[in-house]
């Protein structure tokens, strides 16, 4: 149930609160995005037909990156 | 986009698992935790370095108790159009299920949204429409939303949304499963952020992690939560922060806070757990089915609810047994023929054990 699909703005309706939201392998289908502060290309976590978070790519990079490192460094101590 | 599943940093988790050789019992609380678990065999590999982790309380269709789908049963029979989520409407009531009723001329729709629900009703005003509001705080913003945006007058919510951090602290307040840590859910921590995981762990010195999906994320997860018992920490950490901001959706807890009222209520399995469950704040009484539909279900209240004979539902969900150990699994439950809603449930742990495991020693 709180199963929550990653996929990416296509086109923003800003008067009905709803986006078009690419998950990916032609499949496009439109969420609320009244819980959300989101533009265009960015990537939402969409439950329920409801975008309940802009996810960051950033953080998604560095989360990898810290998992290395402390594995890495954890074998070195 | 966000790919983990490298599988040299997570057979490397798994060795420094091992290398510690310890016992430890996690919990998590959501289905979607538990299918990762179970699709990748990540369960099988963690035991075998001496980590169990089961799945608590969290499957929103399981913890609906048998006297919400009664409402809607009662509903259903004075002629509304019924609608949710398709798990809830197969998981069997006292008699038959939501879905079954179809067949006594009842309609009862199945829906992806609360929005297609919303739809319904507004294509056909001569008719009440109740959506049965199920799911935790993930899903609840959803309902909060809809509500505030005008929906029809023959639009209603039965509403049994239920919120997670009061359940894990009625859990190790109950004391009957034996616990060194829990596992987070990512998707209700989107919404509530962290804060409101902290005072468990200050006061029962349990430590937990929130985690993402991935079977990395799960992975690190539990090192993380090992990393705190090796150092006798009980903190709350964040594994999932790609996700996951300290503070929540503000913007969603504040439209929460709108619309509903934290409520005390029971969870299947459980006995009523304190502020446990969201009703209708006062201003959205029109749209509240146990409101506007009160005399219709006042005489449920004289009646009293059990679960199927045999179906051990309930302690599964309190991680006191396993699917497994449930003498109806596999035999009288299953996906096709469920007797307890774990096994209808694509979140349920018997229905994610069945799906999995049911053909592998």
């Amino acid at each position: 149930m709180c199963l929550a699909i990653p996929g990416k703005i296509i086109s923003i309706d800003k008067k009905t609160a709803h986006a078009v939201i690419d998950y990916g392998e032609g499949t496009q289908r439109t969420a609320n995005i009244s819980l959300v502060s989101v533009k265009k290309g960015d990537y939402v976590l969409v439950h329920a037909g409801f975008a309940i978070e802009v996810l960051n790519e950033e953080e998604a990079k560095e989360t990898l990156a810290l998992f290395q490192e402390m594995l890495s460094s954890e074998q070195e101590s | 986009m966000f790919s983990l599943k490298d599988k040299h940093l997570a057979q490397s988790i798994v060795e420094k698992i091992r290398a510690l050789h310890v016992q430890y019992r996690f919990m998590h609380v959501c289905g979607t935790h538990q299918d990762t678990l179970m699709k990748h065999g990540l369960d099988v590999l963690l035991q075998d370095c001496g980590i169990y982790i089961g799945q608590g309380p969290g499957c929103p269709v399981c913890v609906t108790t048998p006297r919400e789908i009664e409402e809607m049963m009662v509903l259903a029979y004075k002629g509304k159009i019924i609608t949710s989520y398709g798990d809830m409407l197969q998981v069997p009531g006292r008699d038959t299920s939501l879905q079954q009723l179809k067949t006594q001329g009842c309609d009862v729709r199945t829906v992806y949204s609360i929005e297609d629900a919303v739809d319904i009703a507004k294509s056909n005003p001569g008719k009440d429409v109740v959506f049965m509001a199920v799911g935790f705080e993930t899903t609840a913003p959803s309902t909060a939303v809809t509500l505030k945006n005008n929906p029809p007058d023959n639009f209603f919510v039965l509403c049994c949304h239920r919120l997670i951090p009061p359940a894990l602290g009625a859990l190790l307040q109950m004391g009957d499963v034996n616990l060194d840590g829990f596992i987070d859910p990512g998707h209700v921590s989107t919404i509530i952020g962290v804060k409101p995981y902290e005072s468990l762990s200050q006061r029962y010195h349990v430590p937990q992690v929130i985690a993402g999906f991935e079977p990395l994320d799960i992975l690190m997860g539990v090192w993380m939560l090992v990393q705190q018992l090796q150092q006798g920490n009980a903190q709350v950490e964040n594994e999932y922060t790609r996700a996951v901001h300290y503070k929540g959706n503000i913007k969603a807890q504040a439209i929460l806070n709108e619309v509903f009222i934290p409520i005390d209520v029971k969870w299947r399995g459980f006995p009523e757990i304190p502020q446990s469950g969201y009703e209708l704040h006062e201003d959205f009484s029109l749209h509240n089915a146990r409101v506007m539909f009160e005399d219709v279900l006042a005489p449920l209240d004289q009646e009293s609810f059990k679960e199927p004979p045999g179906c051990r539902c309930g302690e599964v969900l309190r991680g006191l047994v396993t699917s497994k150990e449930c003498p109806l699994f596999g035999e009288q439950c299953t996906p096709s023929s469920p007797v307890g809603p774990c096994m209808v449930s694509t979140e349920g742990s018997c229905n994610i054990e069945y799906r999995y495991k049911k053909n592998r020693q």
